[in-house]
């Protein structure tokens, strides 16, 4: 597993953030300078496909942790190919951390700060996953199949 | 039956070590209840009336004697001494205390089971015909296709904060046992002319304040596509299902508000994206999983000879017992619904004596069925005599399957927070007043099913009778229904005019059974009666 160490922040990544302010969706589309973007429940993100070039940060809100939408959201985007920065924010609690890095999350910034340490216990709780999913991992069904 | 390899094991222990751990974080402060509730529900654990209720999965329904004899020993140890079989072949312990469920839940994982996803807006155990395996009907046995789901929907990452539960129903025979199109997604195993397996696909049934029958969305969906197509359901129900009224949430009033067509379209565009990303689970899998369920060793040359000189054992043959496919052999179905007892509840000596028949009489199987009974699977003819009398003894012989008094029920207002009404003194009184064997035996087969409220767990949708508690003004009232059914057959119920009270209600359904014995023609069921003549008589019957 590759997170064991505690890490000095929650952003997986090693490139340099962005540091344009995310604007909304439709703001994106229309100023072809911008490099962020933040996501809301109903935005649907294959609109940002012919935007991959430029775009560096998708900011998926979670208005609360149970609206579950950004997690369909942020697996459509890495499903399409975009390799930029993907960050959770607002109601982003630790206990959903795991599924998150799992649909391709690999940021977060949660309303309320997360304690590093339960971070790293939650995120290295399972040593297999059932499912193909947006990160690295093999799902058990094809390490049983060699 | 299938057996754990280290990886589900490990991802099992792996459950129990981060429940125990989120317990130990909301024990000490550090989460609030709000954040720690569907923590718990995926867990199987609710906050009922007086204490915490445990959810345990019994996956597609089949649990061997080493899984009971543990199921007893938490209702003695930790509950007080009984368990509850449910309406999607779980087990349920009522009296759980919240710092005991992570020692609970280790206890189940030494015998390969868990409350995974047993509650809250997640994926739910995956119903099955509890006749799987065992029945001559069946195309093949549907469980490792269940096996498949499960672990393919166990901690699905994009789909574990889904905007309400969503259940899956299996099975692979015509004749439906396990209401699949009441499901949200249902599913049935066919196989195509050139002898391809595949599914039939249903989507958006289900019962509660708006109930649906499924509507049919794919004819003929090759098996091996079958996760990549539930997938794309899930993502297409997860996007755009209403997030704003938890009434309006379940993925039946987003195919309604689309309509099946539009649904179903906008699941094979998904689908298509999904198979270039994906990889399926292959049939490699599939055929590994299938292996634990080979056929048992059955033996052959076994006589189909029964004595029925027993007019008592007789009538349980008559009831209970269903044809194998192997000659020689019998489905035995048991029925927790004695007369004047709680349906669906055992003690812990029941569940003891139910793991001695299942080890000694049935290749160490029990099939708990939708219908809150439990069902000995591949039992010999010649044993089904001993087994009758050992189940005699314990109170668990009664010989009433499908007739009037084998009655579903939810927990209702003796357990539940969410209920209106009581419903098990009802399914008492009903079963009480139509105790008498030979009057039941002339009625015949009538499914009659009672929630306690409009949440439905107690199926009222799906009752050729059904009853519904409602709270009037402060009291409980009884609504009657006629005409549902959960079979392959599904239809809903429907309302025939003012409610009772509980006393009142069974006077009705009684006129009503009477109006049905009045006015049937032969062979006819009351279900059939009543799509014959429709609601008149039966209201002109029941409001005199």
């Amino acid at each position: 597993m590759s997170e064991t160490a505690i890490p000095s922040s929650l952003r997986f990544r090693d490139d340099e953030p962005a540091d344009e302010p995310a604007v909304s969706l439709d703001a994106f589309l229309d100023q072809p300078e911008a490099v962020s973007v933040r996501i809301e429940g109903g935005d649907d993100v294959r609109l940002l496909e012919p935007a991959f070039a430029r775009l560096k940060l998708v900011e998926v809100d979670f208005p609360r942790f149970r609206d579950g939408r950004g997690y369909s959201s942020a697996r459509i985007l890495r499903e399409m190919g975009y390799h930029g920065e993907l960050k959770a924010v607002g109601d982003v609690l630790v206990d959903q951390l795991l599924f998150m890095r799992r649909c391709g999350f690999d940021s977060f910034a949660p309303n309320a700060p997360i304690d590093l340490a339960v971070a790293v216990r939650a995120l290295n709780q399972y040593d297999f996953v059932y499912q193909q999913a947006a990160d690295a991992r093999v799902p058990v069904w094809k390490l049983r199949h060699g | 039956m299938y057996r754990y390899d280290k990886y589900d094991q490990a991802i099992v222990d792996a459950r129990v070590e981060e429940f125990r751990d989120q317990v130990a974080r909301r024990i000490a402060g550090e989460m609030n209840d709000d954040q720690f509730k569907p923590l718990r529900l995926k867990n199987g654990l609710y906050l009922q009336l007086h204490a915490y209720m445990l959810r345990i999965a019994i996956p597609y329904g089949t649990i061997d004697s080493r899984q009971l004899r543990v199921l007893a020993h938490i209702a003695r140890k930790y509950d007080r001494g009984y368990g509850h079989f449910t309406t999607r072949q779980n087990m349920q312990f009522n009296w759980i205390k919240l710092e005991d469920a992570p020692d609970i839940l280790a206890e189940l994982a030494k015998v390969e089971m868990h409350a995974i996803q047993t509650s809250g807006e997640s994926i739910r155990n995956i119903s099955a015909d509890q006749f799987a395996g065992a029945a001559a009907d069946e195309i093949c046995d549907p469980r490792p296709w269940a096996e498949l789901i499960r672990q393919f929907t166990t901690f699905h990452p994009e789909f574990s904060y889904l905007p309400r539960k969503f259940k899956i129903g299996l099975t692979a025979s015509d004749n439906d046992r396990a209401a699949i199109k009441l499901h949200d997604v249902g599913l049935q195993i066919v196989r195509a002319a050139d002898g391809e397996m595949g599914f039939r696909v249903f989507v958006g049934g289900g019962m509660g304040r708006s109930p649906f029958v499924a509507s049919l969305v794919r004819e003929f969906l090759p098996a091996g596509s079958i996760c990549s197509y539930l997938e794309a359901i899930l993502r297409v129900w997860n996007r755009h299902g209403r997030r704003d009224n938890i009434h309006k949430q379940r993925i039946k009033i987003l195919v309604h508000d689309l309509g099946a067509t539009e649904f179903a379209r906008q699941v094979e565009e998904e689908w298509r994206t999904l198979q270039r990303n994906d990889d399926d689970i292959g049939l490699a899998e599939y055929d590994r999983i299938a292996a634990y369920f080979e056929p048992p060793l059955f033996e052959r040359g076994l006589s189909d000879e029964l004595d029925l000189s027993d007019p008592r054992f007789a009538a349980w043959v008559e009831r209970n017992v269903d044809a194998h496919k192997q000659p020689g052999y019998a489905i035995a179905t048991i029925s927790l619904k004695p007369i004047g007892g709680i349906p669906g509840d055992v003690s812990a000596d029941q569940i003891d004596l139910l793991a001695d028949l299942a080890e000694d009489f049935s290749f160490d199987e029990l099939r708990p069925t939708h219908a809150q009974n439990v069902v000995l699977p591949h039992v010999r003819k010649a044993d089904l005599y001993t087994i009758w009398q050992k189940l005699d003894a314990a109170g668990l012989a009664t010989a009433n399957l499908d007739l009037i008094s084998e009655t579903i029920a939810c927990p209702g207002l003796d357990y539940c927070s969410l209920a209106n009404t009581r419903s098990i003194p009802l399914a008492q009184k009903i079963s009480e007043r139509f105790a008498d064997p030979a009057r039941q035996l002339d009625i015949g087969e009538l499914k009659l099913k009672i929630s306690g409220c409009i949440n439905a767990c107690g199926h009222h949708h799906a009752g050729h009778i059904g009853v519904l508690g409602v709270d009037r003004k402060g009291t409980e009232n009884f609504q009657l229904l006629l005409g549902g059914s959960g079979a392959e057959d599904a239809s809903l119920g429907k309302i025939v005019g003012p409610g009772f009270s509980e006393d009142g209600v069974v006077d009705a359904i009684e006129r009503a059974v009477e109006k049905y014995r009045a006015i049937r023609t032969p062979g006819e069921r009351f279900l059939d009666t009543y799509r014959r003549v429709g609601v008149e008589p039966f209201k002109e019957a029941i409001y005199v």
